[in-house]
């Protein structure tokens, strides 16, 4: 029974791939990414940009605001939890949230221990920067990983730095022999059937998607080539010019991210994206919360 | 034999890997231009139907796919594809083929708590695994359209001639029957 759930958790997120999962903070904005195409939303009170902007302690947002847009849209809501913050998913599990993300972009509660996520029926999505994170978070019962890129940033660098380190590990694991897999399993500090299922398998044994930094139409088609099964963009639409606009082209751009001819039309006249914030200006590393 | 999978948004590729394990060729629909190659029958798969439905739109595939299920290509929807078959939605006002006449209660088990697996028949497949995730259910059938399969007492799954829409995902399943079934109507 309990291995049912997690088996319709992780086919949950196979229903989004190919799809654009778009950060909202209200139910105005909700509409308009599900309009857009949006395949899910995740609610949370402050983008990451914003979260960033202001410093401070971040936490989970108001049960509140979350059951607003909730009743605002039809397709998934997610939502997110501080890293080890086990009571703020047992709440969000309580409003029935469709996806709980143990989240690096609010602050961690918890510097050794992230949630054991099989305690609970509500699945989770986690972010990783390499295959060792992923696979952790995998055995601690997430049914979907993200890339962690660098939330709030605009900047692209440091999910394509994570999809390909994935990408790399996953390469190495299926080329290896079978008898090299227990030390592989000791190096990446994971479980030997896991690492036995990337080994067969060539790829995660949950859904993959790219996040952090993700901007224009063109970084999305950039990570979807790179191998990402869809896509999550945070504060790159609704610190835009033309918020509606461009989460539409994001939208169509993930899936036809192998045509450039109409890549260069969906790039056209989006009017400004955000500003960003380069690698080498940022003070807080996100990514490196949680490993 | 050729299938035609809708892949503008969700779980394509399994179709398109139980399509495989059966040696069925397939190739997926993204855009106009692939509309350009014959087909034989298409599948319309899982994921959200109001980006499926809005893209289908934009990317001007509506229309075009709608005239050959019209005119008889056999057509199998599941989840979200049932939803893009519908001639009505109970809670919605979006329609999008509109070519089976049914009318579909979206997310009528409520919110991913209310997921769930069970097995059950399938008139003219026998019984088969069934994932309903997020799913749909039919309300009500309109003239000519078989219920094919029920569970607790709701429709799950009807045919209408050429048309097959089911509310739950074979192809999440280790089960081959649904699509053996589907492909044996071509």
């Amino acid at each position: 029974m309990e291995n049912e759930r997690y088996e319709l958790n992780k086919e949950l997120a196979q229903m989004l791939k190919g799809g654009v999962i778009m950060d909202v903070t209200t139910p105005e904005q909700a509409r308009i990414a599900e309009e857009a195409g949006a395949c899910a939303v995740m609610a949370l009170e402050r983008i990451p940009a914003d979260i960033r902007a202001a410093g401070g302690v971040s936490r989970m947002s108001d049960p509140k605001m979350i059951k607003g847009i909730q009743e605002a849209v039809s397709i998934p809501v997610m939502a997110k939890c501080r890293i080890g913050h086990f009571a703020e998913a047992q709440i969000l599990e309580a409003i029935e949230i469709d996806y709980i993300d143990e989240s690096e972009v609010l602050s961690p509660a918890d510097d050794v221990y992230h949630i054991d996520k099989t305690k609970f029926k509500v699945p989770f999505v986690c972010g990783a920067k390499d295959l060792g994170e992923a696979l952790r978070r995998i055995n601690e019962g997430a049914s979907m990983i993200r890339t962690k890129g660098e939330p709030g940033t605009g900047d692209v660098v440091q999910a394509v730095r994570h999809m390909r380190m994935m990408n790399q590990e996953i390469a190495r694991l299926t080329s290896m022999r079978e008898d090299e897999l227990y030390d592989a399993a000791k190096q990446l500090q994971v479980p030997y059937d896991l690492v036995k299922y990337v080994h067969e398998n060539g790829k995660l044994p949950v859904v993959n998607f790219a996040a952090g930094g993700v901007a224009t139409p063109a970084d999305a088609a950039l990570m979807m080539q790179l191998g990402a099964e869809g896509v999550f963009v945070g504060s790159g639409i609704f610190k835009s010019g033309d918020p509606k606009k461009r989460a539409a082209a994001i939208v169509k751009a993930v899936t036809n991210y192998n045509d450039a001819k109409l890549l260069a039309e969906l790039s056209e006249d989006l009017g400004e994206a955000m500003v960003g914030i380069n690698e080498q200006e940022i003070k807080l590393l996100m990514a490196e919360r949680g490993k | 034999m050729k299938i035609a999978v809708l892949a503008v948004q969700g779980a394509f590729i399994e179709h398109e890997k139980m399509l495989a394990q059966l040696g069925i060729e397939s190739f997926e629909i993204r855009q106009k231009k692939d509309l350009e190659q014959d087909f034989d029958g298409l599948i319309l798969p899982g994921g959200e139907s109001t980006v499926m439905g809005k893209l289908l739109r934009e990317l001007e595939l509506l229309e075009p796919l709608k005239e050959k299920i019209q005119r008889g290509l056999p057509v199998l929807g599941t989840c979200a594809g049932l939803i893009l078959l519908a001639e009505n939605l109970s809670n919605d006002d979006r329609i999008y083929f509109g070519t089976l006449p049914v009318t579909v209660k979206r997310n009528a088990y409520g919110r991913q708590l209310g997921s769930f697996f069970t097995k059950a028949e399938v008139k003219g497949v026998g019984e088969i695994p069934m994932a309903f995730i997020r799913a749909p259910y039919i309300e009500s059938v309109g003239e000519g359209a078989e219920v094919i399969a029920r569970v607790d007492g709701n429709i799950v799954g009807v045919r209408y001639g050429n048309q097959i829409g089911i509310s739950f995902h074979p192809e999440v399943t280790d089960s081959l029957a649904l699509h053996k079934y589907f492909t044996a109507m071509l």
